[in-house]
């Protein structure tokens, strides 16, 4: 197990080096820079303001800085915002993409699980069906998509909830989070019902079911445990999507998280800040993934790590 | 298997005896997909799609960029615009056929792509094997964990929104599952019993390669194929939705939905129509996709 997760960190040493790599060169490469303003600026403040941020130098100068800048966990200044460093940003604005990305994750686990549960229950009846296609709705139908429609309905045609913005309590949260839980639902509910179709045909549930246990105890206390092992994998991919979708969301219902942040930031050419946001992320998801599979490890003996 | 599949032409047997060519796998998996009623619904409807992509911009009476500045946020059905007209009076339904066509292609483009890389890597990984394989998989490995969203953004930044960069873009990152699905197909065939067997009888390396490596490939990397296509598909709209796809006048489904989105509030029609496409065109391809899975692999069911 130790050695497992040693291998693994030693594994995301060289993929994090290539994305701050990749990164780096790929956004110095892009046409423009974060001081094209409005006006052109004087070749003289032009040169003395990318002395200041170390632009002047040559460029494999100023890879080596960052790097090792990166490594102490230093991200460097923002080169739009000026006297706030990429790290402020960070600290600022995720923990506003949190608020929405964990009870989506939260409410998307809950929901997805209800409806594969009693999918698998109802195998081949009508609940099975209509479970299925909200699912297949929920694949299909992107969160650009589910966003601006239900914005429509309940934002601009009831007007029940706010059109964006977080500025009004709980309620401007409602949107975003079912937003960014609907594709989730529709894929841990298809997994869901997969895992439950097999286990409730396995031969320790009809061991289960002859020894008379009563129904509720067979479905949660046995199929389920062993049927919810496959989720676990899925937790580092499901980060992901929420990620991405946050992307979406955030653009949509205008809150100043992370995601946002990166978008301006690309479209600015912030290089610090969006490379900054591209490390955090690739951190997360390897860490998410390394969680996911030892825990799926502890939680099924069968599963050996090498 | 039915004693039917087993021995093939026995239940019309007795009519044509000489015409018992035998049943390939490929024709078991015709027949298991059009038994499948919605992959049936889904490649009429993908075809009724694509022959809307294809020859529908020529039958609208008006060019999907032509502005008409007295026709701004037309209601669907009038003067002669059947989806309404954008807000700068383009005509809806060209816009959204051309959008179609734009998106298809570079759905299709961009597997093409990924399919070329990942079966020329993958197969080459699997036959070779050993330290080989081991080094390429680890990049895989690696590329793997990549957030490759941020990935393709950057991308785009760095090269400019050119479409074709966005078929690239996307391809180049859409490669990695082809390559390990192929990989892993090519090491379990040539541990075969056919291919044993064939090597028995004499038969040359590439012989083998063609005749019995390559048609069992073809199955899984079908499938995923399927459902690479509306993946791309949805990743490009989500590139057009913040901004950073396809450039206008030329137009996708996802820049559509943007423009929709941002216009909701005074014409809803802007946003519901593109959107409509956008869902049945996914819809179509995975319940596709799902069927082909079900008709090639059938132990799954």
């Amino acid at each position: 197990m130790l050695r497992f997760i040693l291998r693994r960190l030693l594994v995301a040493i060289p993929t994090l080096f290539v994305i701050v790599t990749a990164t780096f060169f790929l956004m110095r490469a892009a046409p423009g820079n974060p001081f094209d303003g409005e006006r052109k600026l004087p070749p003289a403040i032009m040169k003395n303001i990318e002395a200041r941020y170390g632009l002047d130098k040559p460029l494999i100068v100023q890879y080596g800085d960052y790097l090792a800048d990166v490594v102490r966990g230093d991200f460097g200044p923002s080169l739009k915002y000026t006297g706030k460093s990429v790290n402020q940003i960070i600290a600022e604005n995720f923990p506003t993409s949190l608020k929405i990305g964990l009870p989506a994750l939260i409410l998307a686990t809950f929901l997805g699980i209800l409806l594969g549960v009693i999918a698998a229950l109802k195998h081949n009846r009508w609940p099975d069906y209509s479970a299925m296609a909200i699912a297949i709705l929920g694949i299909c139908i992107p969160t650009f998509v589910t966003a601006p429609l239900l914005v429509l309905i309940f934002a601009v045609k009831l007007s029940w909830l706010p059109i964006a913005g977080i500025t009004q309590g709980l309620k401007s949260y409602i949107l975003p989070v079912i937003v960014l839980s609907l594709p989730l639902i529709a894929v841990i509910s298809r997994l869901v019902r997969a895992g439950m179709i097999e286990t409730l045909n396995s031969n320790y549930v009809r061991t289960a079911r002859a020894k008379g246990l009563p129904e509720h105890t067979v479905v949660i206390r046995h199929a389920l445990k062993t049927a919810l092992l496959p989720l676990v994998s899925y937790l580092g991919p499901a980060c992901a999507a929420i990620i991405t979708g946050s992307l979406v969301v955030e653009k949509i219902f205008g809150v100043p998280g992370l995601g946002k942040s990166f978008v301006l930031g690309a479209l600015q050419r912030d290089y610090t800040v969006v490379m900054g946001v591209v490390i955090l992320y690739a951190v997360l998801v390897i860490a998410l993934n390394l969680i996911a599979d030892v825990l799926y490890a502890v939680l099924d003996p069968r599963v050996k790590l090498t | 298997m039915t004693a039917s599949t087993l021995i093939p032409g026995m239940r019309d047997g007795s009519k044509d005896m000489q015409a018992v060519a035998g049943r390939s796998l490929w024709d078991d998996a015709r027949r298991r997909l059009f038994r499948n009623r919605l992959a049936v619904a889904g490649m009429a409807v993908l075809g009724l799609l694509v022959l809307a992509a294809a020859i529908g911009p020529f039958l609208v009476p008006f060019a999907f960029d032509e502005v008409t500045k007295t026709d701004v946020y037309l209601r669907p059905l009038q003067s002669g615009h059947l989806l309404g007209t954008d807000y700068i009076g383009r005509d809806m339904l060209a816009r959204i056929l051309v959008g179609l066509r734009v998106s298809l292609g570079v759905g299709i483009t961009a597997t093409i792509v990924s399919l070329v890389i990942g079966i020329a890597y993958g197969a080459t990984a699997g036959f070779i094997g050993g330290r080989v394989d081991e080094g390429m998989m680890r990049i895989v490995d690696v590329l793997y964990a990549l957030p490759f969203v941020f990935f393709v953004i950057v991308l785009m930044v760095a090269f400019g929104r050119n479409i074709f960069l966005i078929f690239l873009a996307i391809g180049a990152v859409e490669w990695l599952t082809m390559a390990r699905i192929v990989r892993g197909q090519t090491i379990s065939l040539k541990q075969a019993e056919f291919v044993e067997a064939a090597r028995a009888a004499g038969m040359s390396g590439a012989g083998i390669v063609f005749r019995h490596i390559v048609p069992n490939l073809l199955g899984p990397v079908a499938v995923y194929v399927t459902l690479t296509i509306p993946q791309v598909i949805l990743l490009e709209s989500f590139l057009s939705f913040i901004g950073m796809g396809v450039q206008e006048p030329l137009t996708s489904l996802g820049t559509l939905i943007s423009i929709g989105a941002n216009n909701m509030e005074l014409a809803t029609w802007l946003l519901i129509w593109p959107a409509l496409f956008m869902v049945v065109l996914l819809m179509s391809f995975n319940f596709i996709g799902d069927g082909l899975r079900d008709a090639i692999d059938p132990k799954d069911r």
